[in-house]
């Protein structure tokens, strides 16, 4: 097999590692889980938690993603799209390093409404846009696979790897923060919720401008 | 900005009561008559130390007439708090707000508390443009940055419009504005505090600016016109869901004390008078079926005395009434301190069940009558007033004056400024440690203390202590 044949492994792995990734991170909501097993007093109530979180990130994933399955659908303007895309990500990952202020209104979402919040962290802290540049390299693989088929069935096809692309990066991401909820919640204890956060504002910011310059130098 | 949370934020209670003891308690001086300015005093607590119980370093204010009173921390264990997703603040600023002048210190305690310096100071008529409020009072650290309690309205006597409270950036400090969306009937304010993870705070009241600055106004509290409500708020969306009027004749209901453990929905409040019978009270309030309710759950009775022991306002009552002007919560929830001022005595209830307190303790210093001395043997003028108890429990400081006019009146003969610190019993009881006693500046009074590393009143929490 050669190098080309292995792209499109290695983009999968990146959906789920970045999954894994924004998991993990404290700021996309495990500790709400652990909060609502011991607010409520059963493991049902954490179990509970990690439904609407999952949630709220995939629909942010999609909203995201789904506006460019449409766009790319214009196979002549694929390339100026992806480079858009990634100085996009590029120019949120900069934003992000310069003005390390947080949303306020991320502080009047009630606690009742996990889903909201989840769906507004992962928005206002492109943890979707850096799924964006993994997502386009996999839609022109796939591309140039089926090479150029109608207009329609090319979004019918990008329709679907969105859908595939969201539900794998949430599912990882759900089951990072699930089973690090679920250790705190049953093994670790609560000293573990202040040890283990790490400040990854620099780190989350990187990211985005790595992921996006990755994704400029293949496109261009 | 840090790396890691602040060593001192504690995700729950329990967390908080195991980690190591206090080294310093900060505490706000004020020059009652305003000839100087007011200060912050840094007092080391460090058992064994060679200047324990000894003020090691002074703040001192470039102005005078602030009237420091309460104050507070920029952040605390609430910024661990899984909605924020953003725990790298650092407690490392005191706000303090002058009651009189509306001014705000802030002061920077780091890198250590023996150098605190002011970092910052907030002129009276910011706080006037960007609120409409005046006088601050209360400081907590929560979900939308630093919440400010204000005494007074807009205008010259802070009678333009209701007091409320306002929030300010707990990074830059800036005043950002008024926090209430829908205040409901609320129009009078004083002490406040919540529930993180259940989502709602608590206020009492107090009361307006005329009836406190120059003094009590007994016309004002014999015809009940001091503040007797709690109201119920929806902290995220800043509105009023409901008010519970205590009778009119408890005048006065200050301090509000949450359970710390969120888990509990439940809480304190002190009422200074009754003004039918002079005893002072404590109430228990629940959340039940969406709904607040209290009850009045203990009472304490005045005591009589001979009219010529009294101050001119007290003397046809002959009676000293209790006063309780301050109350603090344990960290675990199981004792909750009353401060009675006039008959100068520090009670411990046990409020393990927190509709039935049970007296666990007490101690007898100062009081308008019996003016018990310190086992030390030294006077101690005033009586218990502003109390903080250690995260740990063991300990117990407190203060003896209540507010600069209202001291004279009280307390005609003067309150010169002391600290005390009595040891809790792991089950109750409660005796005053002898070889703890900060004798404060000639002139000075002392107020609120705040614990390094935070106290049973400044730090609230996310986690449930399981």
């Amino acid at each position: 097999m050669s190098a080309a044949d292995w792209t499109p492994a290695w983009l999968w792995l990146a959906v789920i590692a970045s999954g894994l990734y924004h998991g993990i991170n404290p700021g996309m909501g495990w500790p709400l889980a652990v909060s609502a097993g011991l607010m409520q007093r059963t493991p049902r109530a954490l179990l509970g938690a990690l439904g609407p979180l999952a949630i709220g990130h995939l629909l942010a994933m999609l909203l995201v993603i789904l506006p460019f399955a449409m766009l790319i659908a214009l196979v002549e303007w694929q390339r100026p799209i992806r480079i858009a895309a990634s100085l996009l990500v590029i120019a949120f990952g900069i934003y992000r390093l310069v003005d390390r202020r947080h949303p306020r209104a991320l502080a009047r979402i009630p606690p009742t409404q996990l889903g909201l919040w989840s769906f507004t962290v992962a928005i206002a802290h492109g943890a979707a846009l850096m799924l964006l540049p993994i997502y386009l390299g996999l839609c022109r693989e796939a591309d140039a696979d089926r090479g150029h088929e109608a207009a329609g069935a090319l979004i019918n096809a990008n329709f679907t790897m969105a859908l595939l692309v969201s539900v794998v990066h949430a599912g990882a991401m759900i089951l990072a923060g699930g089973c690090l909820a679920w250790l705190v919640y049953r093994y670790l204890g609560l000293k573990f919720v202040s040890r283990s956060w790490f400040n990854l504002d620099t780190v989350w910011a990187a990211s985005l401008v790595l992921v996006g310059a990755v994704a400029l130098v293949l496109a261009s | 900005m840090t790396m890691r949370p602040d060593p001192t934020f504690h995700a729950s209670p329990k967390l908080a009561m195991e980690a190591p003891a206090e080294n310093f308690a900060y505490t706000v001086l004020l020059s009652p008559d305003h000839s100087r300015p007011d200060a912050l005093a840094v007092i080391d607590v460090k058992r064994g130390s060679p200047t324990y119980s000894k003020i090691v370093h002074t703040v001192t204010m470039p102005n005078t007439g602030d009237e420091f009173h309460h104050f507070g921390w920029n952040a605390c264990s609430s910024a661990l708090s899984p909605l924020a997703g953003h725990a790298f603040l650092e407690r490392r600023y005191l706000i303090i707000p002058g009651m009189r002048s509306s001014r705000i210190y802030i002061i920077d305690t780091k890198p250590d508390p023996t150098q605190a310096k002011i970092h910052k100071i907030i002129e009276p008529e910011e706080v006037f443009k960007k609120t409409g409020y005046s006088r601050p009072h209360t400081i907590h650290c929560g979900p939308e940055g630093i919440y400010v309690s204000t005494l007074g309205g807009g205008g010259k006597d802070g009678t333009d419009g209701p007091p409320g409270i306002f929030i300010m950036d707990c990074e830059t400090f800036e005043v950002l504005g008024r926090w209430e969306i829908d205040r409901g009937s609320q129009t009078k304010h004083y002490d406040f505090w919540w529930n993180l993870p259940r989502d709602y705070m608590v206020s009492s009241e107090w009361a307006l600016p005329p009836q406190f600055e120059n003094g009590i106004v007994p016309e004002d509290l014999l015809s009940n016109k001091y503040g007797h409500r709690l109201h119920f708020w929806d902290l995220r969306a800043r509105r009023n869901v409901q008010t519970i009027d205590l009778g009119a004749n408890h005048q006065m209901a200050l301090e509000v004390r949450p359970a710390h453990d969120p888990v509990r929905e439940y809480g304190f409040v002190g009422v200074v008078v009754d003004t039918t019978n002079l005893e002072g009270s404590i109430w228990t309030w629940w959340r039940e079926g969406g709904k607040f309710h209290i009850e009045k759950t203990a009472t304490i009775p005045p005591e009589p005395a001979p009219k010529d022991k009294l101050p001119p306002l007290l003397q046809g009552f002959g009676a000293v009434p209790p006063l309780v002007t301050d109350i603090d919560l344990s960290m675990d929830d199981r004792f909750l301190y009353v401060s009675c001022w006039g008959t100068g005595e520090m009670r411990q209830y046990d409020v393990s069940d927190p509709r039935k307190p049970k007296l666990a303790g007490s101690v007898r210093i100062g009081g308008i009558v019996s003016r018990a001395p310190h086992p030390n043997g030294q006077a101690f003028a005033g009586g218990p007033q502003m109390v903080e108890i250690s995260r740990d429990g063991k300990r117990v400081y407190w203060t003896n004056s209540l507010y600069s006019t209202w001291d004279d009146q009280f307390y005609p003969q003067g309150i010169p400024g002391a600290e005390v610190m009595a040891i809790a019993g792991p089950n109750g009881g409660l005796e005053l440690a002898k070889d703890f006693w900060v004798g404060l500046p000639d002139g000075y009074r002392a107020h609120q203390i705040r614990l390094d590393g935070g106290d049973c009143s400044t730090d609230s929490f996310c986690y449930p202590s399981v």
